[in-house]
Parts: structure tokens; C-alpha cells; sequence
């Protein structure tokens, strides 16, 4: 169940987004934004909201790699895999980033610090390898790097 | 008078730690009480360089990098805001051989303004191309980019100017600008560096798009990992309808343009131009069938130009210099510039900006300065995650469109990732099919299904089970996928596996290869 704060929020979100054209994606990610995740029990609304039906939100949301339906640890590490950064030892990083955390893609430690997830490049193929933490990128990143800023991050 | 110092606030920049070096060097000014101002202006490109931190003298800017925060006080205690000498010391920046050896048409103002300040926008030739257009006819700006010879710098090298023909001539009571910014291309980085470095430059070649086929509003689909682009031009569209670039009447011409950006949701098929239609809309991703075409029945069934970032951000030129300036540039049927970004285990990264016709190995060793690693480079993939790898028997292989078609390859969005010998080739034909499995939106199944399948076979060569007959099996299911799906997904996976099994066959436990796709 939503708190009443959030439901308050789902509100304004759905109120702030409704009556654009091609509104749906907007208005996801507003809730996402806010919520850190779209709960699935809010479909119902959005798809009042927009006129459509549940299964095209639920279809929606599913497509898109960037949306979630839970909630995420308090930092998302995002590893890129893609090809520059398999060329730089992304994947020794990779495998190490796991091992530190003790999880695997798409889990979350069960402190509640980190969700991990994949991510196929982030325009930084300059300096790679690269991660992102949150909304900021990281370049260069080796072990030592990364552990230095897992452990910054861990108590936050 | 206060001195400048330049920190680039570019996101590469900031992820090997801009920000820092820029808070260091404003504390450690204050401590030594010096009169400095930090400018935090676009980057470079140079990327093994930053964080480049620049000084501006009467002879003009002077570099230093790479730049950490504990190099900090020993620049102070050399006195580097008066240009002195210190290990880090590049001299001026305009003059360094890199920069000075490439043609920076659509990246001309790169790591020299600061991004959102429209004032300098204006004072660095910025929106002489509007006011062109302004002056023209429709036709006269559509005809303007065909004689340029432009073509679809997002990777399909259509040309820009029947596109807009196109839609210029199609009859509706509303025409969008799509901008595509879903730069999902692995390797490729220059949207990203325009729209945070000089979002202007692509709001006015959107304005002018607008111009030329009667559209009032554009949108921006930008993929949701640039973050600090969206900031950026979120920022810039603001300072533009302040300043009445954007809005109901364009410097009092009686034409309006509005523009909006909206955020992808990390979806790689999103960058199709179809399937990005159709996330804009508000849906699933999926790719549509072809005609109509966009530019007849696009965005909300209306005619739509869709160009990708670099092609929108090359208009301004155009319009400014006139068709001629720009077709100079280039060889062959590809005129003008394409800007390179090199990627991967290379020395030096970064955004080269090169007439067409410059080859691989100039890229490569003169630019790139060969594998960080310092181990032989064995394989380059040029243009994204669906383009072919190439072995060091093509590096000799010119930038241009059509030579790179000749060799069963792309030049995409101008991508180039390197990879020294470590790399196993069989390994990345996997991974070409397991992406593709990943980000397939699910329409057609030869690439639904079949990107699975061949990750299945790969495994199989791998273990060395009947290896000639798994080979022969990926080849008849590249062969379904190129010929059976609608988009470039499917269409073109088939590149990276097929050129990495013909040229790296070892990898895959065979000697030779009898039969070349």
C-alpha cells in the first residue's frame, strides 16, 4: 500500500503530466523520480488518468530497461558492458564489483546500500571503464577506485 | 583584473573529477589570496588529457593536463595562472597538434565557450545561420542542405535534405522536428559532447529544420544515461525563448518554434527512428513497418523529420557558410565532416573532427597514438554495436561511406572502439548476439529469436562441439536475421559475428574460413 504521502505525490505527478501528448513515458518517469520506483498497485491510476488500460502501462513500463517496480537499494551502481569498456577490463571490474557486494545483476546488498545493474554505454567510451552511481559517471575505474568509492557511499 | 581559468564541465570530464580539480584550485586561489575566475567552458575532446585546465594569457589559452587534484598546489607553487612552466604545461591549447590537424566545422566552438551562455554562443558566429534562413524561402533552405551533400550522421547516411524535401512537400496542419538523442551506439560519444558542450548549436539547426518544412514544434528524445545533458539543454532552451530564438515569433519574424525534451527510458532500439516515434507517443518501442515513412506519417501520424544530434548541429554551418563551404570538405558521395570518437584501448581518446576520406590507421596510430596497452591492436569495431570488426589488413580503409559498404562494413554514427590482442573474437560475436537478444524489441522473429539461438550457437563453437557444422549454422541464421527483421537490429548483427569469424577464425577453433559473407 502507498503511504499517504505518496499517494499524494502519485497525484500531483499524474496532474503535471496528463494532458501532454504521448504523456505515458513523462509521467513514468516523474514517478520514478519521486517514488525511486513505480509501484505496479499504481497502474490503475495512471491508466484512469490517461485513458488507457492497465495491460498498455504494465507493457510499457516492462519494455523500458530504465523503469523498476520496486524499490532499489539507497545508490544504483550501473556497470557499462559495453564494447569499449570490455576493450578497457570491464569485465575483470565487473566481476570483482560483484564479489565486493556479494550480488549479482539486478539484486540489491542486503543492507540496502547498493542495487547493481547493468548498463549498455554511458557516452563515456573515452575513459573507459566506466560506472555510474546514482546520476553521476565514473571513468578510469579500477579496484581500487571503485572500492574507494563503495566504501564513501556505504554508510550514506 | 581578475585571471581566467578554464575547468570543462563536460561529463567526461567530470567523471575523472572536473569538479574537484575546479573546488581545489578555487581554494587553494583564495588561500594564496589571487584574483581568479573559474570558467567552466565545454571540453576539448582530448580526453586522455583531462581534466584540462586552461589559463588564459595574452597569448592565449595555455593548457594543463591531466590535471588531478594533488597536482593542484605544485601548478600554484609554479605560478601556472601566469602561463609558467610546469610537467603538466601543454602550451597553447589552439596550437597543440591534435586540434590543429583537424577540421572542426560542427565542433568549432568545442572547449572554447561556455555551454549555456548564449552571449558567447552569439559572439562566436552562433546564429548566423538562422538569420540566413530567416531570410529565405523554404526551398531555398531545403535546397541549400541537399547541395551541401549532408547526409544522416546517426549511422544510415540518408540524405538530409530529401528527407526534408520530403516533408516539406507533404501537406499537414502540423510537422514535428524529431531530434534522435538516443545515442546508444557503444564507442560513441559527440551528441553527448554538443548537447552538453553547445546545445545552442542544435537548437538553432532544429529552428532551422523547422524553417524549412514548416514545423512548429521539435522534440528532443534524449536517452535517460545523459543526465547532465538534460540539464544542459534544458537550461539553454530556456536561455533561447528568452532571448526570442525560440517561441511564437522568432526575432520578429512572424515564425514560431517551440521545443521540448523528452527522456528515453534505456531502451537501444529507441534509437531506430520509427520505434522512437512510437516511444514519444507513449508506447512500447516497437519498430514500425516501412512506408509510410516518418516524413510523411511520423510523430502522431504527421510528417516528421527525424535527424540524429551531429545532423541537426551541421546545419548551422551550412546556412551560415553556404552549401559549397561544407561540400568542399570530404571524398567521394561523403561530403563534408564526421566527427570520430575514439574509444577503447587507444593512448589518446577523443573527438576528431576529419574531413571524410582521412583512413583507419592515420585514426588509429597518428590520432590515437595505438593501444593504450601497448599490446598490437587486433580488431577495430567501427560504428557501434552493429558494425563490423575490422582486422589490421583494413585499417588502410578511407572514412567514406561507401568504401566502408564495399568491405561489408559501417561507419555508423563514427564510433571507434579498439581492441588489442587479448581481445577473443568468438567472445564478442556472442556478445553481438546476446545484445541484440537484450534490446531486440520483440517484432520480428528471426531477431527475437534468433539473436538466443545464435548466442546458443557461439556456445557450442566455443566448447569446440562440431565446430564446421555450428559455423555453417550461424551463417544460415545470419542470413535469416539480415534478410527477415525490419530494423537495423536484426539487420545488422549479422555484421559484428560474420566479420568477426571471417577475419579472426582461430578464435573460433577453425584456420580458415572457405566461404565470405
Amino acid at each position: 500500500m502507498l503511504s499517504q504521502q505518496d499517494q499524494k505525490i502519485l497525484e500531483q505527478c499524474i496532474k503535471n503530466h496528463q494532458h501532454m501528448s504521448g504523456a505515458l513515458l513523462p509521467l513514468l518517469h516523474a514517478i520514478q523520480d519521486s517514488l525511486g520506483y513505480i509501484p505496479e498497485e499504481v497502474y490503475p491510476n495512471i491508466a484512469f488518468a490517461l485513458n488507457l488500460s492497465v495491460a498498455e502501462v504494465h507493457g510499457v513500463v516492462t519494455f523500458y530497461h530504465h523503469f523498476r517496480t520496486h524499490q532499489p537499494g539507497r545508490h544504483i551502481l550501473q556497470i557499462c558492458r559495453a564494447e569499449s569498456c570490455q576493450a578497457m577490463g570491464s569485465e575483470a571490474l565487473e566481476a570483482h564489483i560483484k564479489k565486493r557486494l556479494g550480488i549479482e545483476f539486478h539484486e540489491t546488498t542486503p543492507d540496502g546500500a547498493f542495487t547493481l545493474e547493468p548498463i549498455y554505454c554511458l557516452g563515456n567510451c573515452a575513459c573507459s571503464p566506466s560506472v555510474m552511481i546514482n546520476e553521476e559517471v565514473y571513468g578510469r575505474v579500477d579496484n581500487k577506485k571503485i572500492d574507494q568509492l563503495i566504501s564513501n557511499l556505504k554508510s550514506v | 583584473m581578475s585571471i581566467k581559468i578554464f575547468v570543462p564541465i563536460d561529463s567526461a570530464a567530470l567523471s575523472l573529477g572536473a569538479h574537484e580539480v575546479a573546488a581545489t584550485i578555487s581554494r587553494e586561489a583564495h588561500a594564496r589570496k589571487l584574483d581568479i575566475q573559474i570558467i567552466r567552458n565545454s571540453s576539448r575532446g582530448l580526453f586522455w588529457l583531462e581534466t584540462l585546465v586552461e589559463v588564459e594569457t595574452s597569448q592565449g589559452r595555455i593548457g594543463f593536463g591531466p590535471v588531478n587534484t594533488n597536482d593542484v598546489k605544485s601548478l600554484f607553487d609554479a605560478d601556472f595562472i601566469n602561463g609558467s612552466e610546469h610537467p603538466l604545461a601543454l602550451g597553447l591549447v589552439s596550437e597543440l597538434d591534435w586540434l590543429k590537424k583537424q577540421e572542426r566545422l560542427t565542433f568549432a566552438r568545442m572547449g572554447i565557450t561556455e555551454p549555456t551562455n548564449i552571449d558567447q554562443y552569439e559572439a562566436h558566429d552562433g546564429f548566423q545561420g538562422l538569420k540566413n534562413a530567416l531570410n529565405l524561402q523554404p526551398e531555398a533552405i531545403v535546397a541549400t542542405v541537399t547541395q551541401s551533400g549532408l547526409r544522416g550522421r546517426g549511422g544510415a547516411a540518408f540524405p538530409t535534405g530529401i528527407k526534408w524535401k520530403t516533408v516539406l512537400d507533404a501537406k499537414a496542419t502540423q510537422k514535428y522536428i524529431v531530434c534522435n538523442a538516443d545515442e546508444g551506439d557503444s564507442g560513441t560519444y559527440s551528441d553527448r559532447m554538443i548537447m552538453e558542450g553547445d546545445p545552442f548549436v542544435l537548437i538553432e539547426g532544429m529552428i532551422i529544420a523547422g524553417l524549412a518544412v514548416g514545423a512548429t514544434q521539435g522534440y528532443i528524445y534524449l536517452r535517460s544515461e545523459y543526465p547532465h545533458a538534460l540539464e544542459t539543454l534544458n537550461e539553454a532552451i530556456y536561455e533561447a525563448t528568452k532571448a526570442q530564438y525560440l517561441g511564437e515569433d522568432i526575432l520578429k519574424s512572424g515564425k514560431a518554434f517551440h521545443l521540448e525534451v523528452r527522456r528515453a527510458a534505456g531502451a537501444y532500439i529507441c534509437g531506430e527512428e520509427t520505434s522512437l516515434l512510437e516511444s514519444l507517443e507513449g508506447k512500447r518501442g516497437l519498430v514500425r513497418f516501412k512506408p509510410p515513412l516518418p516524413a510523411i506519417e511520423g510523430l502522431f501520424g504527421k510528417p516528421t523529420v527525424v535527424n540524429n544530434v551531429i545532423s541537426l548541429a551541421t546545419v548551422p554551418i551550412i546556412l551560415a557558410k553556404g552549401a559549397k563551404y561544407y561540400q568542399d570538405f570530404g571524398m567521394g558521395k561523403s561530403r563534408g565532416t564526421l566527427p570520430i570518437q575514439l574509444a577503447g584501448n587507444l593512448k589518446r581518446t577523443g573527438l576528431v573532427e576529419k574531413a571524410f576520406g582521412i583512413t583507419l590507421r592515420e585514426l588509429l596510430y597518428d590520432f590515437g597514438g595505438g593501444s593504450l596497452s601497448g599490446k598490437p591492436i587486433k580488431a577495430v569495431q567501427v560504428g557501434g554495436p552493429l558494425g563490423a570488426y575490422l582486422p589490421e589488413s583494413q585499417f588502410d580503409t578511407p572514412l567514406d561511406y561507401e568504401k566502408f559498404s564495399e568491405i561489408f562494413a559501417v561507419l555508423g554514427h563514427g564510433g571507434i572502439v579498439a581492441f588489442d590482442e587479448t581481445v577473443n573474437m568468438a567472445k564478442m560475436a556472442r556478445y553481438a548476439f546476446n545484445f541484440c537478444a537484450i534490446e531486440s524489441c520483440g517484432k520480428c522473429t528471426p531477431c527475437r529469436i534468433g539473436s538466443t539461438r545464435g548466442v546458443e550457437v557461439i556456445d557450442h563453437i566455443m566448447q569446440g562441439h562440431d565446430v564446421n557444422k555450428h559455423i555453417a549454422l550461424v551463417r544460415d541464421l545470419a542470413d535469416t536475421m539480415l534478410n527477415g527483421s525490419l530494423c537495423a537490429l536484426g539487420g545488422m548483427t549479422p555484421f559484428p559475428v560474420l566479420s568477426a569469424l571471417n577475419h579472426f577464425p582461430k578464435d573460433f577453433g577453425v584456420d580458415a574460413i572457405d566461404s565470405k559473407a
